[in-house]
């Protein structure tokens, strides 16, 4: 029952992984017992499931995530936005008002614009319409402030890193408040400008190398190494 | 009223004007990732031949009531920069390039997992900045770079080549002047891993044993040109792979 | 329910289990034409014209001579032009409007198969080089469509051009003068185009409409009397092996033979 590459080799769309009593996983699909990527990225094998870690993918939602998006429209009866999927959310005038919604008498441009951002969670979401957003909980709502950072979304996980140790480090080394959105948006919080500005190097950083081994190590000293040149500098003046 | 005698295309020694061998593809380049603004793009220089592809999407459609209730509209646009040939051509789309862009979009949807994304489009472009023979091919491999360059989950990727008659000789890969001049011209796309032929053209005159001949011709510069594909769609991640272990 | 254009799901299991065991849902074998009904010369006021029933499927053709100027690269031939329109009466998929892709498409591939072929004697329409030669109009006009509206468009456009007279005329003063009598305009080849439906990876000919909405992809290859393939096109959604389309250029081989006969009489 052959594999047909090692782990974390790189393989692009059409190239045969596997043949026989495999599990086609993410970014992979199956065709009689053959197995096969979808996706230009890094194959893995985890038990008999065979899977690609993608190097590029637009985000699709997912009931439960936790998006960063901007509203683009105010609508009759609630809010349309943009949270960097092929679909559009919505986000409906009933999940932020109790009060039954009028159409004369509620405002709703002044709870949420065109143009402002929102940190919401993906409530509903399957093939026939479009997901259905909530900011009825705890740390959600209009931002409003800090700064966004966009990755592409594959690559959040190495953001957040095994059980949160990469971030946790850029949090430490930053002093910045990040709230890491699944659809690949990020928002940053510092002290000062120059804190974000570490952060988004770093997050930069993990983005074009997250294909690689050791990055945590190597962020850690970017960063270090660049507070340490920042307090040089500022010694100098 | 006598014909014009043709040009020799083709010498004595099966070499062509251009000096290459009658199974030979024109000296190829591609890259992939060359447009900031589009969700996927490539670039493409195949002998004279420059031609730039991207994509859009999947996204929601535009106008809203061209969207398909279970799949991706898949929507192709091949076209000719005015500068790109000997006469100028007009900007407005011709009925070549209508034509063209009918059956591109036909050889790649195969490749793409359009059910994955129901009720949005995936935006094909491509622009033929210089043409110089073969473009609908050489667009055809570089838009099938772009899709998977966008992250669209795909079957495979799409590769193309053209094969013909010239002079008597059954040759990969046509000029302009070699097609215009020629017997025949075969134009044909390919899902390398299936052997699935997604776009089969031909004009011209070639009895039925020239044309199988000029099918294994093409199905071989199909094969070299797919490496070449892959190769290309690699190399930003290799390279920067090769920088950090250093 | 005749108004909407797609095929009910269980019909389209039921062409497609049909074909798998051989067979189609009109009776026919998966080598077998509908029946061709052909009339030349229908319309008085063209220089030649042509009216084909392939089954339901009607389409008419007029050619049209007029004078024009040559192309610049083949300055001592006369000019072949090829349009088609799906007229919107034919088809409830049809919307009145400039050529869509479809409509390019199909003008295309006929004019390829009697462009490549050199069906008309492009030479003997010179008047003066390089500045005035004939151009033969060949206008496609779909009346209605029950597929394959390719192979009928071409045995219609040839049968229209082997109807074309042309009146005579001699020169006058650097003028055209017609002169009593008409000349059939040369011919000296007939193409014919066979198209093939993928449907469950078995190969038919001719498809019918609901076919047509079933297959995968479609496969045209247009022959010379001579048997050399002079233009061939696939079209649709999906693929076909090597082997598949080798197979379709044998079988079209044997097909054109029997079509053209229809078309080509005495």
């Amino acid at each position: 029952m052959p594999l047909f590459y090692e782990g974390k080799q790189l393989v692009t769309p059409g190239d045969l992984l596997a043949e026989g009593n495999y599990v086609a996983g993410d970014n992979t699909y199956r065709d009689n017992d053959k197995i096969y990527a979808s996706r230009l990225g890094l194959v893995d094998f985890e038990d008999r499931k065979v899977y690609v870690v993608a190097l590029k993918a637009f985000y699709v939602p997912s009931v439960g995530d936790t998006v960063i998006g901007k509203v683009v429209e105010v609508s009759t009866g609630g809010w349309i936005v943009d949270v960097n999927a092929p679909y559009l959310a919505m986000l409906r005038a009933s999940d932020v008002t109790d009060r039954p919604f009028r159409p004369r008498t509620s405002d709703l441009p002044s709870i949420f614009d065109a143009g402002d951002l929102i940190i919401a969670k993906i409530v509903a979401y399957d093939r026939t319409r479009d997901p259905l957003l909530t900011v009825r909980e705890p740390g959600l709502g209009k931002i409003m402030r800090g700064q966004l950072v966009e990755i592409t979304p594959t690559k959040i996980p190495r953001v957040i890193g095994r059980k949160g140790s990469m971030i946790s480090m850029i949090k430490k080394e930053t002093g910045c408040q990040i709230t890491i959105g699944q659809n690949g948006i990020i928002l940053i919080f510092g002290k000062t400008p120059e804190d974000e500005r570490l952060a988004v190097m770093a997050i930069h950083k993990i983005e074009n190398e997250s294909h690689t081994s050791g990055l945590t190590d190597r962020v850690t000293e970017m960063l270090r190494k660049e507070k340490g040149s920042v307090e040089d500098e500022s010694k100098k003046a | 009223m006598s014909r014009k005698k043709p040009e020799k295309l083709v010498d004595e020694n099966d070499v062509r004007i251009d000096g290459r061998k009658l199974n030979e593809l024109r000296p190829i380049k591609i890259e992939v990732a060359v447009l900031g603004n589009a969700d996927g793009s490539a670039y493409i220089e195949q002998g004279k031949n420059k031609i730039l592809a991207a994509v859009y999407g999947p996204k929601e459609v535009h106008p809203r009531h061209l969207a398909l209730p279970d799949r991706a509209l898949l929507r192709c646009r091949y076209h000719m920069a005015p500068f790109s040939v000997e006469e100028r051509k007009s900007p407005a789309p011709s009925r070549r390039e209508m034509e063209l862009s009918k059956v591109i979009r036909e050889a790649l949807e195969p490749s793409v997992f359009v059910e994955y994304y129901p009720r949005t489009s995936v935006d094909i472009f491509i622009e033929v900045l210089q043409a110089d023979g073969g473009t609908r091919c050489a667009g055809i491999t570089a838009a099938s770079l772009a899709l998977a360059d966008a992250g669209i989950p795909m079957r495979d990727l799409v590769v193309a080549c053209a094969g013909g008659k010239v002079d008597g000789r059954l040759v990969l890969d046509l000029t302009d002047t070699e097609d215009k001049k020629g017997e025949a011209d075969v134009p044909l796309a390919l899902m390398p891993n299936f052997n699935a032929i997604t776009l089969l053209q031909m004009d011209g005159s070639l009895t039925i044993d020239e044309f199988e001949k000029v099918i294994s011709l093409v199905l071989d510069g199909c094969k070299s040109l797919h490496a070449l594909q892959k190769e290309a769609l690699k190399s930003k991640y290799v390279a920067v792979k090769e920088v950090v272990e250093e | 329910m005749s108004s909407s254009p797609m095929v009910a799901r269980v019909k389209q299991k039921r062409i497609a289990e049909l074909i798998s065991s051989g067979k189609r849902l009109d009776g026919r074998g998966l080598n077998d034409y509908r029946e061709v009904q052909l009339e030349a010369g229908v319309i008085e006021r063209a220089e030649g014209s042509a009216r084909l029933r392939l089954g339901k499927t009607e389409v008419m053709v007029g050619t049209k001579i007029e004078v024009g100027e040559p192309f610049s690269d083949v300055p001592n031939e006369g000019v072949l032009t090829v349009n088609a329109e799906l007229v919107p009466l034919a088809s409830p998929t049809f919307e009145p409007g400039p050529p869509d892709e479809n409509s390019i498409e199909l003008a295309r591939i006929v004019d390829r198969g009697i462009r490549e072929s050199k069906t008309i004697e492009l030479e003997k329409l010179c008047i003066e080089p390089g500045k005035k030669v004939f151009v033969v109009f060949v206008d496609v006009y779909v009346l209605n469509h029950d597929g394959n509206l390719i192979d009928a468009s071409v045995m219609a456009a040839l049968a229209a051009l082997l109807n074309t007279k042309m009146s005579n005329y001699e020169i006058v003063k650097g003028e055209i003068k017609e002169k009593p009598g008409y000349t059939p305009l040369p011919i000296r080849n007939h193409p014919i185009a066979v198209t093939f439906a993928k449907i469950n990876d078995k190969l038919i000919v001719d498809p019918w409409l609901e076919e047509e909405q079933v297959m995968d992809a479609r496969l045209t290859i247009t022959t010379d009397k001579d048997g050399k393939i002079c233009a061939m096109q696939k079209g649709g959604y999906g693929y076909f092996t090597t082997q598949q389309i080798l197979e379709a250029v044998n079988i079209a081989q044997e097909k054109t033979a029997d079509l053209r006969k229809l078309v080509v009489k005495g």
